[in-house]
């Protein structure tokens, strides 16, 4: 079937006041990007809605797949659209839309017509009795339920004729700037894409670190985490990723510190990282993919050391309650999985010890940091000024 | 200074074959089916390759079946080769040391109802000859064994093993999956008495993409590819006139001069495993091939050390380059029954006509300064 054009429903936004007009705006905007490269479209907000018109031949599934990855798009409705609106026309085209989308036709609809062109000589009950006789007279297996109809047949007459009925669920969630800059901590592993798909469905625009650590770390390993951010990119917009050799600091701790206790100190000092970079780059907060208990470093008790490493910004940690399936769920959903689960090493597991510390005092730390205190501001600060920057779209 | 020590995963082209491909891909591009002068010209190639390759392998022209690589000639060979003896039995036998080209496609075929046996190799990673005699049986169709491991360079004793085999049963297919052998050894499938035997254009400075199967005449197989009846019908499909063309020069261009080239390479080899095992707890895990060293570099992870190495300019591969992005142990290395700290830390480094005694002493000089930087740094 030829639509012409798609309704798009959306929720939240309806309800942000003053603000609804920005955050129509920037959705629209999204949604024109990732139509650009599909073929000739416009985006129109009217009648307190948005429509999507295509003006020239795309590829359905290509366009609904684009629009599904719209942040703040609740639902797709494919539109017909008739030109000429006499009723014959009307009825002729609703019977071949209803003949076209549902191959059973044995089930519930009521019809539901609007006449917003008030010169049009039927009024929307009178429309709404019409073409559901039609229909019914066409097709016998069809019932009418106006209470609880499972198929919700919607005749919309304007300059032109609207006719529309299946929602397609979009993603959801808040337009991707609508709400601040997030620095989203990538390893490569299932959890931190998920986590930054999540905060980023809420409205936050987002940038990422990795810690690349070669030797220990391969080429590939990074590639992955480039991979990874262009798949999340695909919902967020473009993530500018930053990637900082982190071999020389993570050798110092390994020279410095109890073994059993790198992982804790290494992380404390990723955060750290990842804060500079956040404040150097307006971001408001820093994004993690940690789930507790999910490794050792992951416990209450190691997070809540790890977390007072990030002293000036929140750490938001989506994935925090959620079950290693239900991230494995929600990661296969995105499309990240597939990439996540390549077999390269990060520089979490590199020196991970046979036993680390699964409840780490927070004094004891401090204590085991104190040893690099005059050996390890330098590689700090090298790794910083040293950064490589790849913008992931 | 780049150094590629990795030419058991592949090898640069020689000039002369990327000249003669690129002549073929610019002039004479024509379907060697076609029945005009493009055609005719096309099949020319095809058939100067095949006198070229059954020269070396002093075998017929009609013994040979190009394919596109070494995967696919053993498995044309695997497969084919049970499909069409499955009546006179379903049992195959093959070593614990193959190429996942051959054991992945002995895995599909215990799928399909065929039954495996496995026979252990010994520490230097050679065929356990009394293991394989007991082995075989009344309804054992195929026995699949490779001539040079591609981890370790060691060289199986190919015309024993086919003895033992067809004493027991000459009706028995005997396959070699001969890719680390051929270019490197001399050898001719006839004289070693067996039935199929794959070789790869790639590894021996020809194109990837080439690679056949030598099927000895009147042998019993059945094609994996069915379409339009090229090649005697045994491989449909277009062939692919410049790697064919590029594979048959490169074979030649390989055994010509050929003792002095291997005498060369071993040197290189040689020079190496001395030089680097006189180092602190280095040691050599390789066989015979001339160009395959297999180093041990105890404390370090292979893929740590592959990427230091790398950081000086120096391409080796940990494990062989096809299945070392799969982060799981080689199984060649478990079967010599290494042990376990060895397993992890070991690399392969494989030699070329074009490399030199300069990087051989190079790269000793680049692994002296990186053992003590990086065995510092180990798991606890």
């Amino acid at each position: 079937m030829n639509y012409k054009m798609f309704l798009i429903k959306y929720a939240e936004i309806g309800t942000k006041g003053k603000n609804r007009y920005v955050f129509e705006e920037i959705m629209c905007k999204r949604m024109r990007a990732l139509l650009k490269k599909l073929g000739s479209f416009e985006v129109r907000r009217e009648y307190g809605r948005i429509f999507v018109e295509a003006l020239s031949d795309y590829d359905y599934d290509d366009v609904l797949s684009a629009l599904q990855k719209v942040f703040g798009v609740v639902g797709i409705c494919p539109v017909v659209v008739v030109e000429d609106t006499s009723f014959e026309k009307i009825s002729d085209a609703v019977v071949e839309y209803v003949d076209n989308e549902f191959l059973n036709k044995n089930f519930t609809f009521k019809s539901h017509a609007k006449r917003v062109n008030k010169s049009y000589p039927m009024s929307s009950m009178e429309l709404n009795c019409e073409i559901g006789a039609v229909l019914l007279d066409k097709f016998p297996e069809m019932k009418v339920d106006v209470h609880n109809p499972e198929v919700m047949i919607n005749v919309e007459v304007r300059d032109v004729a609207y006719i529309y009925s299946k929602t397609i669920p979009g993603p959801g969630g808040l337009p991707v700037g609508t709400n601040g800059k997030g620095m989203t901590l990538l390893s490569g592993g299932i959890d931190s894409p998920v986590a930054a798909y999540m905060i980023a469905k809420r409205g936050v625009e987002l940038e990422a670190v990795y810690f690349h650590a070669p030797p220990y770390t391969s080429e590939r390993a990074k590639q992955k985490v480039v991979d990874l951010a262009k798949l999340v990119a695909q919902y967020s917009g473009p993530i500018k990723l930053h990637i900082i050799n982190f071999t020389d600091v993570q050798l110092a701790i390994y020279d410095n510190c109890p073994h059993d206790e790198l992982t804790i100190i290494m992380k404390r000092v990723f955060y750290k990282m990842a804060q500079d970079l956040a404040l150097a780059n307006d971001c408001q907060c820093i994004i993690t993919g940690e789930s507790i208990g999910q490794v050792s470093s992951q416990t209450v008790q190691s997070l809540s050391v790890i977390d007072l490493a990030a002293d000036k910004l929140p750490v938001m940690r989506p994935c925090i309650g959620m079950d290693k399936q239900e991230i494995i769920d929600l990661s296969e959903k995105i499309g990240t999985y597939e990439t996540s689960i390549q077999p390269y090493e990060d520089c979490c597991t590199t020196f991970v010890a046979k036993h680390p510390v699964t409840r780490p005092k927070l004094d004891k730390i401090l204590e085991s940091e104190q040893a690099l205190v005059g050996k390890i501001e330098e590689l700090y600060e090298k790794a910083m000024n040293d950064i490589e920057v790849v913008i992931c779209r | 200074m780049e150094v590629y020590f990795d030419n058991a995963a592949t090898t640069k082209v020689y000039p002369e074959v990327k000249e003669l491909m690129i002549k073929i891909l610019e002039e004479d591009y024509g379907n060697p089916s076609s029945l005009h002068m493009k055609g005719v010209e096309a099949e020319k190639y095809i058939k100067e390759a095949t006198a070229r390759i059954a020269t070396e392998l002093k075998c017929q022209e009609k013994e040979i079946v190009f394919t596109s690589g070494g995967t696919e000639a053993n498995n044309f060979a695997l497969i084919g080769g049970a499909m069409a003896h499955r009546r006179a039995g379903k049992h195959i036998i093959t070593t614990n040391i193959e190429h996942a080209s051959v054991s992945a496609t002995l895995e599909f075929l215990v799928k399909e109802g065929y039954e495996v046996s496995y026979v252990g190799v010994d520490e230097k990673g050679i065929v356990n000859l009394e293991e394989l005699r007991t082995a075989l049986r009344e309804d054992t169709i195929l026995v699949s064994v490779m001539y040079v491991n591609n981890e370790i360079g060691s060289i199986q004793p190919i015309e024993e093993i086919t003895k033992i085999v067809k004493s027991n049963n000459p009706q028995t297919l005997m396959h070699v999956d001969a890719v680390q052998a051929f270019g490197k050894l001399r050898f001719s499938p006839k004289r070693l008495g067996v039935d199929l035997l794959s070789i790869s254009g790639h590894k021996i400075h020809g194109p990837k993409g080439s690679g056949a199967l030598y099927i000895k005449d009147k042998t019993l197989i059945r094609p994996t590819m069915y379409g339009g009846g090229q090649q005697k019908s045994m491989r449909s499909g277009t062939e692919n006139v410049p790697a064919i063309a590029g594979m048959g020069l490169a074979t030649e261009l390989m055994y010509k001069n050929h003792d002095n080239k291997m005498e060369y390479i071993r040197n290189l080899k040689n020079t190496f495993i001395d030089k680097v095992t006189k180092l602190e707890n280095v040691y050599d895990n390789s066989g015979e091939a001339p160009h395959i060293a297999s180093i041990t570099f105890v404390g370090i992870r292979s893929e740590v050390m592959l990427h230091a190495l790398e950081d000086k300019g120096i391409y080796v591969s940990s494990g062989s380059a096809c299945s070392s992005n799969k982060a799981n142990i080689s199984g060649v290395l478990k079967a010599i029954n290494l042990p376990k700290e060895r397993l992890e830390s070991t690399l392969r480094f494989s030699f070329c006509e074009t490399n030199t005694i300069e990087e051989i002493e190079y790269t000793v000089k680049c692994i002296e300064e990186i053992l003590p930087v990086f065995r510092r740094y180990i798991r606890k």
